[in-house]
C-alpha cells in the first residue's frame, strides 16, 4: 500500500543526508571511531556457506549503502554469499514470526523490540558471541540485556535504538521566558502552558502512530511511577500513580495544537517543520530533513532547533521508550558458524562505525565503546540522541517480554488510555478501566 | 461415434472392456459434468473454501502468529462481546457501511439519471464519472488524508481565507467529525460504481414505456416512481448488495486515513480485525473478530435476495 510514513517523508532528505555524511566519514572515521580490545571468536565457516538475512527497510538511505558495503566486505573476505531482503518495518515482524515457527526462509533477521522473546526456543544461543563482543566493546547496556537475553541466555544481540526526543524550537522556548528545557515534568508542563500562551504550542501524537504516540505515552506513564504490568506480568495499570500521569495528560494536552488525536507517525514531522509548532518527539529526522534542506527558511530552523532528553517525573529517573533493533539467528539454518560469523563481522568497529555514521544518528549504539563515536559529537545536536540505550526502558516494563507485551503496544493500550483521558473523552478511571480490561487479555496465562 | 469394432487380434479382451466403459463413462451426460466442473471445484475449495475454513476454525483457537494454536471453543467470541473496543468497532462499521450506502445510492442514482438524459459530450462525461472508481483507493485516500490533515487542509485553508472559518477544522481529530469524514470519502469513491451501473439498468428501460406513461398523463416524478424506479429494482437490489458488502469490509481507506483513530472511533471491524491479528500478533482473535462480520455479511445479501429481487409483475404476472 502506498501510504506516506515517516520513512517515505524521510526518503528525499536522506539522500542528501546520506551524500554528506559518506563524505563526512573518512575524514573522522579513523581518529575518532573506537576500537575493539582483543580479537573476536574464531568460527569455523561451513564449506559452501550461503546466508539470507531480512532485516527492516532503511529509514536513511545511508544505512542500505553501508550496510550492502560491509555485507560485500563479509562475502569478500569469507566466500560466504549474502543475500539481504528488507520489509517494512511492520510487516517484518509477521515474517520473522512465521520463519521462526514453520522453520525455514532468512537464516538471520534483524526484526524489532521483543520478537525473540516470542520464539526463543527457535533460536541459536548467543551467549558466547554476546560475551565477547560485551567484554571487547565496552558492555551492553542493561536494556539490552533484557531485550537480548531469556533465562540468562542470549537469544538475540540488540543492534541499535531508533532513538526519541524532544525536538524544539530555541528561540520560541526563549521567548516564553525559558533557557532550555526543565528536567522536571513540572516545570515542563509550565514550559508547554508558556508556549502555549505565545501561540507557539507544542504538539505530540495521539493518534494511532506506532513510534511517536507509544514512544511519548508510555514516558508520561513511567514517568509518574505508573506501569501497565508488575514484574510478575500481573496488571498493574490501575493505581494512583496512573491517576497522577493522567491528570498531568489532561493539563498537558490543553497545551497541545489542535489535532494530536488524529496524528500518524508524519503528522509531527509535517507540522513541526511548517513552523506551527514549537515542540514535539521524534528521531533525528525532523532536525536532518531541515539541515540537509536548500531552502534558507528550513536552514533556518535547523539552526534553532535543538534536542533534548524527555523530563523526569516522580519516578526520579528517565523513562522514555525507543524502538529497539535486535539480530537473532534461527535454529534452522544450515550454517550457524557462518551466521555467527557474520553477525560478529557486522557487529566489529570496521563495520558498525561507518554504518552508524551513515545512519546520521538515526540508530545509536547498542554496546557502550561505540558512544565514542564521533558521529554524536561533530554535531553537538545529535549528542542527545547517542545516549538512547542508556536511558530507554523496555516497553514491557515491568514485566516480562514476550507476546502480550508486544501485542499490548500493537493494540495501543496505553496510548488509548492516554489519549482519551488527555482529551477528556472518558474520565481518567473510565480509562484506565478500559486499559486494564484490555491488557488482561494479553496477560491473561 | 457409437460404434465399437470387435478388439484387434493379440489384444486382450479385458483391455478392451476398460476402452468400451471409458468411452462409455465419457459419453455419459452426468460423468461429464462432473469432469468439467471439477477443476472450477477445485479452484473454489482451494482459493475460497479452504482459507474461509481456516479463517472460521483459527477463531476457535488462541493461535499466535506463526505459532500453533489450540482450541479453545467460543473464547474468542465471548471475549469479544464483552469488549469495548470491539462493541464500539461494530457500532462504527455499522454508521459506516449505512450511511456511506444509503449516501451512494441516492447520489448515485440522482448522477445516473443525469447522465441518462441526452447531455452533450455524453460519453465524455459517462468516462469521466469512472475516474474515482479508477484511482487507487490508497492513492485517493492519501490525497483525501492531505485534505483533512488537521494543519494542511486545503479545505480548512480555503474557508479561512474566505473568512468563513477562524481556526482549522480537525477533520480527523474529532471521532464525529472523523465518522462523517471517512464517510464522505468512501462515499466519493463508491458513486461510480453505483452510478455507471445504475445508467446501465436505466438504458435497458424501453423508451415507449416512458412515452406510455406520458400519454396517460404522468408527471416526471410519477414516471420516476412507477416506471423507472419498479424496473430498475432488480439492478439496484445487485449493485447496493455489491455496494454495502464493500463498505463493511472496506480497510484501506480507514487505513490509510486515521487506521482507526482518533480515539478508535473510526475502527472498523475489518482494520481492528488486522491489527489484533498482525501486528497484535494474536490470529485466532482477529479470525474470530473477522467471523463475527459474516452474519452481518449474510444479512445484507439475504436482505437484498428476498426484500428486492425480480418480482413476479416484472416478469409478466398479474402480481
Amino acid at each position: 500500500m502506498t501510504k506516506l510514513t515517516r520513512r517515505n517523508f524521510l526518503a528525499a532528505s536522506a539522500s542528501v543526508a546520506a551524500a554528506s555524511t559518506v563524505a563526512t566519514t573518512n575524514a573522522f572515521a579513523a581518529p575518532a571511531a573506537p576500537a575493539a580490545s582483543g580479537a573476536g571468536l574464531k568460527f569455523d565457516i561451513e564449506k559452501g556457506a550461503t546466508l539470507r538475512v531480512l532485516r527492516w527497510k532503511r529509514f536513511v538511505q545511508g544505512d542500505e549503502d553501508l550496510w550492502n558495503a560491509n555485507v560485500k566486505k563479509f562475502t569478500e573476505k569469507t566466500g560466504v554469499a549474502v543475500r539481504t531482503d528488507s520489509e517494512g518495518w511492520e510487516d517484518l515482524r509477521p515474517k520473522a514470526a512465521v520463519a521462526a515457527n514453520v522453520g525455514s526462509g532468512p537464516d538471520i533477521v534483524m526484526s524489532w523490540f521483543d520478537d525473540p522473546q516470542q520464539y526463543p526456543t527457535k533460536l541459536i544461543d548467543l551467549t558466547d558471541l554476546a560475551t565477547s563482543l560485551g567484554s571487547r566493546l565496552g558492555g551492553w547496556y542493561d536494556v539490552c540485556r533484557k531485550y537480548g537475553t531469556k533465562d540468562g541466555k542470549w537469544i538475540a544481540l540488540p543492534f541499535g535504538v531508533v532513538g526519541n526526543a524532544l525536538v524544539y524550537r530555541e528561540s520560541q522556548i526563549k521567548a516564553a521566558g525559558f533557557d532550555a528545557i526543565p528536567k522536571d515534568t513540572a516545570g515542563f508542563l509550565k514550559l508547554c502552558q508558556a508556549l502555549k500562551a505565545k501561540n507557539t504550542p507544542v504538539g505530540f501524537a495521539l493518534g494511532k502512530a506506532v513510534g511517536d504516540a507509544n514512544n511519548w505515552a508510555h514516558w508520561l506513564l513511567w514517568s509518574h511511577g505508573g506501569k501497565l504490568v508488575d514484574k510478575k506480568g500481573a496488571v498493574a495499570i490501575n493505581s494512583p500513580e496512573t491517576r497522577a500521569a493522567l491528570e498531568y495528560a489532561k493539563q498537558l494536552y490543553a497545551t497541545f495544537i489542535p489535532g494530536t488525536l488524529s496524528w500518524q507517525d508524519p503528522s509531527n514531522n509535517k507540522a513541526y517543520l511548517d513552523g506551527q509548532i514549537s515542540m514535539t518527539a521524534n528521531g533525528i529526522s525532523v532536525y536532518y530533513a531541515a539541515k540537509n534542506s536548500t531552502d534558507p527558511k528550513m536552514q533556518e530552523m535547523a539552526k534553532d532547533t535543538q534536542h533534548a532528553h524527555f523530563p523526569i517525573g516522580p519516578a526520579g529517573k528517565p523513562t522514555e521508550l525507543m524502538q529497539i533493533t535486535q539480530m537473532m539467528i534461527f535454529k534452522h539454518t544450515k550454517f550457524p558458524n557462518a551466521a555467527k560469523a557474520f553477525v560478529q563481522f557486522m557487529f566489529e568497529p570496521e563495520q558498525y562505525n561507518p554504518w552508524m555514521e551513515a545512519s546520521i544518528g538515526y540508530v545509536s549504539q547498542s554496546l557502550k565503546a561505540y558512544e565514542k563515536n564521533s558521529i554524536w559529537t561533530s554535531d553537538p545536536k545529535a549528542t542527545v540522541y547517542r545516549d538512547s540505550a542508556a536511558l530507554m526502558i523496555d516497553h514491557g516494563h515491568e514485566g516480562p517480554l514476550g507476546q502480550a507485551s508486544a501485542a499490548c503496544m500493537a493494540d495501543y493500550v496505553v496510548v488509548d488510555m492516554v489519549a482519551e483521558a488527555a482529551s477528556g473523552s472518558k474520565t481518567v478511571q473510565q480509562a484506565i478501566d478500559r486499559a486494564a480490561d484490555r491488557a488482561k487479555r494479553f496477560y491473561k496465562a | 461415434m457409437r460404434s465399437y469394432r470387435q478388439p484387434p487380434c493379440g489384444r486382450s479382451h479385458h483391455a478392451y472392456r476398460g476402452l468400451l466403459m471409458l468411452s462409455r463413462l465419457l459419453n455419459n451426460r452426468n460423468v461429464l459434468g462432473i469432469l468439467f466442473m471439477a477443476p472450477a471445484v477445485l479452484l473454489l475449495v482451494v482459493f475460497l473454501t479452504y482459507p474461509l475454513g481456516l479463517g472460521v476454525w483459527l477463531g476457535f483457537t488462541d493461535t499466535k502468529i506463526g505459532g500453533e494454536g489450540n482450541f479453545i471453543g467460543l473464547d474468542n467470541y465471548s471475549f469479544l462481546l464483552g469488549d469495548s473496543l470491539a462493541q464500539l468497532s461494530l457500532f462504527n462499521t455499522l454508521f459506516y457501511t449505512i450511511t456511506a450506502s444509503i449516501l451512494k445510492f441516492v447520489l448515485g442514482l440522482w448522477l445516473a439519471i443525469l447522465l441518462n438524459k441526452n447531455l452533450p459530450l455524453k460519453s465524455f462525461f459517462r468516462a469521466i464519472v469512472l475516474l474515482p472508481w479508477i484511482v487507487p483507493t490508497a492513492l485517493s485516500a492519501l490525497a483525501f488524508w492531505w485534505m483533512y490533515d488537521s494543519q494542511f487542509s486545503v479545505i480548512s485553508w480555503g474557508l479561512m481565507k474566505m473568512g468563513l472559518i477562524d481556526h482549522y477544522i480537525d477533520f480527523l481529530g474529532d471521532p464525529w467529525l472523523a465518522r462523517i469524514s471517512t464517510v464522505v470519502a468512501n462515499v466519493w469513491r463508491g458513486i461510480p460504481f453505483v452510478a455507471i451501473s445504475l445508467l446501465a439498468g436505466l438504458q435497458t428501460i424501453s423508451p415507449s414505456l416512458y412515452e406510455a406513461a406520458a400519454i396517460d398523463g404522468a408527471k416526471p416524478w410519477q414516471q420516476f416512481r412507477y416506471v423507472t424506479l419498479p424496473l430498475l429494482t432488480p439492478i439496484i437490489a445487485v449493485v447496493m448488495t455489491f455496494s454495502v458488502l464493500f463498505t463493511f469490509t472496506d480497510f484501506q481507506l480507514i487505513y490509510v486515513l486515521t487506521r482507526g483513530g482518533p480515539l478508535n472511533a473510526t475502527h472498523l471491524m475489518a482494520t481492528l480485525s488486522f491489527q489484533r491479528a498482525i501486528p497484535g500478533g494474536s490470529l485466532g482473535e482477529g479470525a474470530a473478530l473477522a467471523t463475527y462480520m459474516i452474519p452481518f455479511l449474510l444479512a445484507a445479501i439475504m436482505f437484498s435476495y428476498f426484500g428486492l429481487q425480480r418480482r413476479g409483475w416484472q416478469q409478466g404476472g398479474d402480481k
